[in-house]
């Protein structure tokens, strides 16, 4: 047991992504601020114990009853280490925020009590996640539910080796992106309480050389069942002609009923009787559930809901077609 | 407050018997029907101390599961599910909000602002039954309905699930009543019962922090009454708002919960830190260092504890934007929090300092809450916050502040006041024996989980990847070293009520107001009223002679 506890590294995980390296500096820093502190306060009250330990009856105490000095300076002091923990942490916390332009979108579901992720070439692993080395990965996160008698509950997305988690929430995306720096197997663990199976959520991110990671990845089932398929947008589009979309959206410009769907993506966009939006996977997938919820200036309120009517492997697909619109 | 009173067993107890609160008046009936501060804090310690050994009961099943990812007690993750979300509950809003309060609080207050009793006794008591009702009905709740939902009750989980969330949030609401009758009766009680001459400059730090208290108590609680009824109203009406497949927003609920139960957590520890300055002072023989920077820090904790409820959500999808604003403001909290903990150490400066039990525990104290508070930097902190949410991490730093803190000051609180309530003494070398094994047992026990929660592991995990078992085994093993130095506290007080020795009117040598009246008190506290001559920490050893500076 012993030899387990010194064997690992005493605090963190192994470092696997770009997040891990510049974490664990400020990590250190405050840990050892910590350490600091707490020596200093502990040691003095230990010392105070000491030295100040009853000795008679007859002891006559200081009748100290405060420092001004002292206090403002031990009130105010500390404050200098705290702005930098502030201002540091949300650096690191920005950077984590922003995926770069050049990241591989992949759609991870998860569900009571398993992942599924989805990759741009529509196949689907599950509980396996298989990224490429030295490339930027956004993931593109919603929960859905196992059966139509069942919710979707919360679940949270968390990769301890690459320090990067966020909640999965229902019927709505979250976003998160990561670059991987070591090949390997590394602990997906879900964080997000999800009921009776939550500690057997695990699944395992994996890491290829970038030139492997193709053939990784369609080693996984094809999500379509007729296999006619190709890529998930290829897929969207499909979708995108069954479910009648064409009758009111333009891919080439034209004003039809609803907007014109290429270039959306990316776009500000003036909505009704409310701030702009961005228009983002989460704001398409929005405008497909509930139309009504933010609708762009100058439309009309008729676009029916599609909550119900297309899987959530549909949604993806047309969100990710419609990213594909120029 | 005259000083012969003080350090020997001048006047009262010894010889002629007076009654006092305790055998006064006989009978159960003389209890259940009480509107005596003394009695119904004495039932209240009696309740939440019961409540207090089947939470960690609890807790001791929880780990003995956790000693290894395969089972050990059960079979079934749903039963550890309810086994926890049972500890959480029970010791959050039946044990922490209640505890120091309720108990200590009711019986101490009154008598240290030099009152009759409590300004409002009949809602006193209400409070203590509500408190009863409130408690059977969420243990109710969470053995029939099945909740396993953990005690923070996020929504959702499922549809049975949500139904019972509801019932729980009920259970909570009226737990939170006899919050707010105990928090408005003290706020009454300070402004307008104060003995002559007792100025806000001379109120002993336990009834400041006591008024910080009760003003979050007043005005936390109803944020819960209205959550609870948004929620009726969604499964009654079926509008949607915490609940996505109805258009709701299950993050609107966190918010809140977190602008409840955040708060809530100073109601927790602030207590905690009023028993700190009466302890640390008595057994130093010392005045506080720094009375004003304690008590404007107990209110401005107060304050600021209602900004920073989102530092709970950082990685749930709420705006980034509020994610940085909330985690600036929970850094203003750490400055009074950290102006309170150096102030009880300088306290210690140039004191002679007795090494009672209570001091012990208030070692102790400062020892875990320094560790619980410091732990709360890298939580606080936007980058690091991301890995170490929702791990054993957070479980850590919670029990150091909770249980390091509030429960810790708890217990040495009911030492320093044990002999004032039973009238009994104790046996001081088992009780430093006791608070000893709970620190060491304290520290095995969650110490490791820090350890487990940097390396990656999850809360609330029936299993776990194996990397983490030497912790668990560790942290499982603490736990018992834990339950035994309870036990031995437990022992040690048990005991003197059956065979302790008379305890001497002061036999702390206190100067506080509290030991003004006979010990234990008479029934109506005081003979007549007392005048407050002096604050409460100007003990006789205290030597006005020497220069500040010694």
């Amino acid at each position: 047991m012993l030899s387990t506890l010194i064997a690992k590294t005493f605090w963190l995980p192994e470092q696997a992504s770009t997040f891990a390296k510049s974490h664990d500096a400020l990590f250190y820093f405050i840990y050892w601020t910590m350490v600091i502190f707490f020596v200093a306060i502990v040691g003095t009250m230990i010392y105070f114990a000491v030295k100040y330990k009853k000795r008679s009856d007859d002891d006559r105490t200081s009748p100290l009853e405060g420092n001004t000095k002292l206090e403002l300076a031990w009130s105010i002091l500390p404050s200098f280490l705290l702005i930098v923990m502030f201002a540091w942490g949300f650096k690191g916390y920005m950077s984590m925020l922003i995926p770069p332009a050049n990241a591989t979108d992949v759609h991870v579901t998860g569900y009571k009590w398993g992942w599924n992720f989805t990759y741009h070439t529509g196949d689907v692993g599950n509980n396996e996640l298989i990224v490429p080395l030295g490339q930027p990965i956004r993931l593109i996160m919603s929960s859905e539910q196992t059966s139509p008698d069942d919710m979707a509950v919360l679940h949270s997305f968390y990769v301890p080796a690459f320090r990067i988690k966020r909640d999965v929430l229902p019927y709505r995306y979250t976003v998160l992106w990561f670059e991987a720096t070591e090949l390997g197997s590394f602990d997906i663990f879900c964080t997000e309480y999800c009921g009776t199976g939550h500690s057997n959520m695990i699944g395992k991110v994996i890491v290829v050389p970038p030139e492997d990671w193709e053939a990784a990845i369609s080693s996984g089932r094809d999500f379509v069942d007729d296999g006619s398929m190709g890529t998930l947008a290829e897929f969207g589009e499909m979708t995108f002609g069954r479910a009648g979309c064409p009758a009111c959206h333009s891919v080439e410009g034209q004003r039809l009923t609803g907007p014109a769907l290429n270039g959306v993506f990316g776009r500000e966009e003036a909505i009704e009787g409310g701030a702009p939006v961005m228009v983002d996977e989460d704001y398409l997938r929005e405008s497909i559930m509930e139309p009504q919820a933010k609708i762009v200036n100058g439309y009309p309120r008729t676009m029916p809901t599609y909550a119900g009517q297309l899987s959530p492997d549909q949604i993806m697909g047309l969100v990710e077609y419609i990213k594909t619109l120029q | 407050m005259s000083s012969t009173a003080i350090g020997a067993d001048s006047h009262g107890s010894s010889g002629h018997e007076e009654k006092n609160y305790l055998n006064a008046t006989r009978g159960l009936k003389s209890w259940i029907f009480t509107v005596d501060h003394k009695r119904i804090g004495i039932m209240y310690l009696g309740a939440i101390l019961t409540f207090f050994l089947i939470g960690g009961l609890l807790a001791i099943a929880v780990r003995l599961e956790l000693f290894s990812p395969d089972p050990v007690l059960t079979k079934d993750p749903s039963l550890y599910n309810k086994l926890f979300t049972l500890h959480g509950a029970i010791m959050v809003f039946l044990v922490l909000v209640p505890s120091i309060p309720a108990s200590i609080g009711n019986f101490i207050l009154p008598l240290q602002l030099g009152a009759k009793d409590v300004a409002f006794p009949k809602l006193n008591l209400a409070s203590l039954w509500v408190y009863c009702i409130g408690a059977l009905f969420l243990i109710a709740v969470i053995l029939t309905k099945a909740v396993e939902t953990g005690w923070t009750f996020y929504t959702p989980y499922s549809k049975d699930s949500a139904s019972s969330v509801v019932l729980a949030t009920l259970g909570v609401f009226i737990l939170g009543f006899s919050s707010i009758f105990t928090g408005l009766n003290f706020i009454v009680t300070i402004h307008k019962m104060r003995a002559p001459g007792m100025t806000w400059r001379r109120l002993p730090l336990f009834v400041w922090a006591m008024y910080a208290t009760s003003i979050i108590q007043v005005l936390a609680t109803p944020v819960i009454a209205i959550t609870m009824l948004l929620m009726l109203l969604e499964r009654t009406l079926g509008i949607g708002i915490f609940d996505p497949a109805l258009g709701g927003d299950p993050v609107l609920y966190q918010h809140f919960f977190w602008f409840y139960s955040h708060p809530v957590v100073y109601v927790m520890i602030l207590p905690g830190f009023g028993i700190i300055s009466e302890l640390v002072t008595v057994h130093s023989r010392k005045n506080i260092f720094g009375y004003n920077a304690i008590a404007i820090s107990s209110v401005s904790i107060a304050i600021i504890g209602f900004l920073v409820w989102g530092h709970h959500m950082f990685v749930s999808g709420q705006s980034p934007l509020a994610s940085v604003i909330f985690s600036a403001l929970t850094f203003f909290v750490a400055v009074p929090t950290a102006i309170k903990v150096l102030s009880w150490v300088a306290t210690m400066y140039g004191g002679s300092i007795r090494f009672t039990t209570p001091m012990m525990y208030t070692f102790s104290f400062l020892f875990l809450f320094s560790i619980g508070g410091l732990t709360g930097l890298l939580l606080s902190t936007l980058a690091t916050d991301v890995h170490l949410h929702d791990t054993y991490y957070v479980v850590a730093h919670f029990h150091y502040v909770m249980m390091g803190g509030t429960l810790i000051a708890f217990i040495g609180g009911i030492f320093h006041w044990w002999p004032k309530m039973t009238g009994k003494l104790y046996n001081e070398k088992w009780g430093n024996i006791s608070a000893i094994l709970v620190f060491i047992g304290f520290n095995i026990t969650f110490f490791s989980q820090f350890v487990a929660g940097t390396q990656g592991m999850p809360r609330r995990y029936y299993t776990y990847a194996e990397q983490y078992q030497p912790w668990q085994q560790l942290s499982t093993i603490g736990s018992w070293v834990l339950a035994l130095g309870l036990f031995t506290a437990a022992g040690v007080l048990l005991k003197s009520i059956f065979g302790g020795q008379r305890s001497p009117h002061n036999p702390w040598g206190a100067v506080s107001m509290e030991w003004e009246t006979a010990t234990p008190p008479i029934e109506h506290n005081f003979h007549e009223q007392p005048i407050c001559e002096h604050g409460p920490y100007d003990f006789p050893e205290i030597d006005h002679t020497m220069g500040p500076a010694h």
